[in-house]
């Protein structure tokens, strides 16, 4: 089976998805990593899976719940505690900007 | 040419769980700030998902309810994008393998019956809140009480081809939410949303043109709007030549229009993938068939049985089951003063009017079940009247006191005392002897004027069948 190669456009999109600033010079040395671990997990390819279903888990354990009971949450000044910025309580963030 | 619309709707619906869908933190309305947080809702690293039993049985209640396919083996995915109400990245949903497929529901338009197709039902988890203060400024602040709360989407097919249509299907699937109880719908509280997806084609033709996904819409009335607003948009400019877009774009609320959102926010690549932290869920026919089973009365037997059990007319039952919540109402009502017909009109009139003005539902009106049973009971026992009954029910709508409290407070207790009303009577008539004489004369209708004058000396609070029959007496044997 051939292998579809990753082009550098490829890594300039994974970069935007993964909020990623990449430098132009450093687009060609990732497209090149990126290529050479896809092409060590084309080693899966030559395994014959035809026979086995597929899975969305490793663990056969199915049915895992808990019931609907409220426990306690976290004190407000832990839960954020980690937060950069803070206003009364609430996460202050950078704005969103959603409309043009 | 002549364009026809077609619309496709998404619902989303915040369950009636007491706990958030994987972690154990309350749901309750109107908490302070990320006070009901946990690592798990928060997304802190190495915090483990367990799934809310209950918000799931919930989908396949509503699933069954939809007359949806059941999916024997459900997964959990992960739908990844970036949004600061979104605290992990990624949202945990349901794409590959949703709780129920391929189910319908009958809607009435206008007295015309038609079906609108489900295309699936699924579980996921809602995201926090953004605030952005009024104020300006370059910051948002960000809530995450919500973050985690247990949501169900339902995806209707492109089944509805007029705002009239859409209309039918949100208030309807809005109804069988609340009959369900698996949640209570309350869309001035962001707990149920819709999405409208809005394409026209010419009339007769089968391929669908490029659609608009409007986000944004928190109430029925605006996702007409936003519809009404589609139809002219999008046939205006098919009908100059022009060509359409597939787009997201976002209800305005200040100028009243749709307007794009940006090209560069609508790649969507969510690179859906099973959740690794949450295992399948089976739905075995012997659990499916437990959960149907569960399933509470629904309208059409609640409307049966309240013909049988409380002897109402159809038309009224027909409007106490209109929605859920208002047929609670009346049988806790019932439930304190057993007189149905009397505590029907009382909601019929005076309930449902304020209810529709302020856009309340009958569990948040100041006149509880209690307060309007207890009302009832005093027009019953002749402590008021009916005419003083409804002075009454607008004091207890502002002042939420109970009716014997204000009847004691402003006096209003029916004369129910013959020589009282009579010392009236006999002032009112010496007072006006010459209309007196005219209806000894034979003008009957000069009585009402009397009446009218004993009333207003009792500011309304005589007994009406007390003062007709002493005036009548008085008159005759003067």
């Amino acid at each position: 089976m051939s292998l579809k190669r990753i082009s550098p456009d490829d890594v300039r999109h994974v970069a935007l998805l993964s909020r990623l600033r990449l430098a132009e010079e450093e687009i060609p040395p990732y497209t090149d990593v990126l290529n050479s671990i896809l092409e060590y997990f084309a080693k899966l390819n030559e395994l014959d899976t035809s026979s086995v279903s597929p899975t969305s888990h490793s663990i056969e354990m199915r049915n895992v719940f808990r019931e609907d009971i409220p426990q306690p949450s976290l004190p407000v000044d832990k839960a954020i505690a980690n937060a950069p910025e803070v206003e009364d309580n609430y996460f202050r963030v950078p704005k969103i900007i959603q409309e043009m | 040419m002549e364009f026809e619309p077609v619309i496709g709707m998404e619902a989303h619906a915040e369950l009636a769980t007491k706990t958030k869908v994987f972690c154990g933190c309350s749901t309750a309305f109107g908490a302070a700030p990320n006070t009901q947080v946990c690592p798990v809702c928060l997304g802190l690293p190495g915090a483990l998902p367990v799934l809310n039993k209950t918000a799931f049985e919930y989908v396949i209640r509503t699933a069954i309810a939809l007359n949806c396919t059941i999916t024997e083996k459900t997964v959990f995915d992960r739908k990844n994008y970036y949004y600061p109400d979104l605290p992990k990245n990624y949202q945990i949903s349901q794409n590959y393998a949703c709780i129920g497929y391929n189910g319908w529901i009958e809607i009435n338009v206008n007295g015309e019956k038609k079906q609108v197709g489900m295309d699936n039902v699924h579980l996921e988890e809602d995201a926090g809140k953004n605030l952005h203060p009024e104020t300006g400024g370059a910051e948002s602040l960000v809530d995450l009480n919500r973050a985690g709360i247990a949501l169900m989407e339902i995806v209707s097919r492109p089944d509805m081809h007029s705002a009239d249509d859409a209309l039918a299907y949100m208030e309807t699937l809005k109804n069988l939410l609340q009959y369900l109880e698996v949640s209570d719908c309350k869309m001035q509280e962001g707990r149920l949303r819709f999405e409208v997806n809005i394409s026209m084609r010419r009339k007769g033709e089968q391929k669908l043109g490029a659609r608009a996904e409007i986000k944004n819409l928190n109430s029925m009335r605006t996702a007409l709007k936003c519809i009404e607003y589609e139809i002219k948009r999008q046939t205006d400019i098919l009908s100059n030549g022009g060509k359409l877009n597939q787009e997201t774009r976002l209800w305005d609320e200040a100028s009243f229009c749709t307007r794009a959102m940006r090209s560069k926010e609508q790649a969507q690549d969510y690179r859906y993938f099973p959740d690794p932290d949450l295992v399948e869920v089976h739905i075995m026919p012997e659990w499916q068939e437990k959960i149907r089973r569960q399933i509470p009365e629904l309208k059409d037997a609640k409307l049966a049985r309240f013909i049988a059990d409380y002897g109402l007319p159809e038309y009224d039952a027909d409007i106490l089951t209109s929605s859920k919540p208002l047929a609670t109402y009346f049988e806790q009502c019932q439930k304190f003063h057993n007189n149905p017909k009397s505590i029907s009109n009382w909601i019929m009139t005076e309930l449902l009017r304020e209810l529709k003005c302020r856009e309340m539902e009958p569990d948040d009106c100041p006149v509880t079940p209690r307060h309007l049973a207890c009302m009832i009971k005093m027009i019953d026992e002749k402590t008021i009247s009916g005419k003083i009954g409804k002075q009454v029910f607008s004091e207890m709508l502002t002042t939420g006191k109970m009716p014997d409290v204000i009847v004691m407070e402003s006096g209003m207790s029916q004369i129910l005392d013959e020589k009282e009303i009579s010392a009236i009577v006999e002032k009112i008539i010496s007072e006006n002897q010459d209309t007196v004489e005219s209806i000894r004369a034979g003008r009957d209708k000069a009585m009402a004027f009397l009446v009218g004058q004993i009333m207003r000396a009792t500011r309304g609070k005589a007994n009406p069948q007390l003062v007709n029959q002493i005036l009548k007496d008085k008159i005759s044997i003067k």
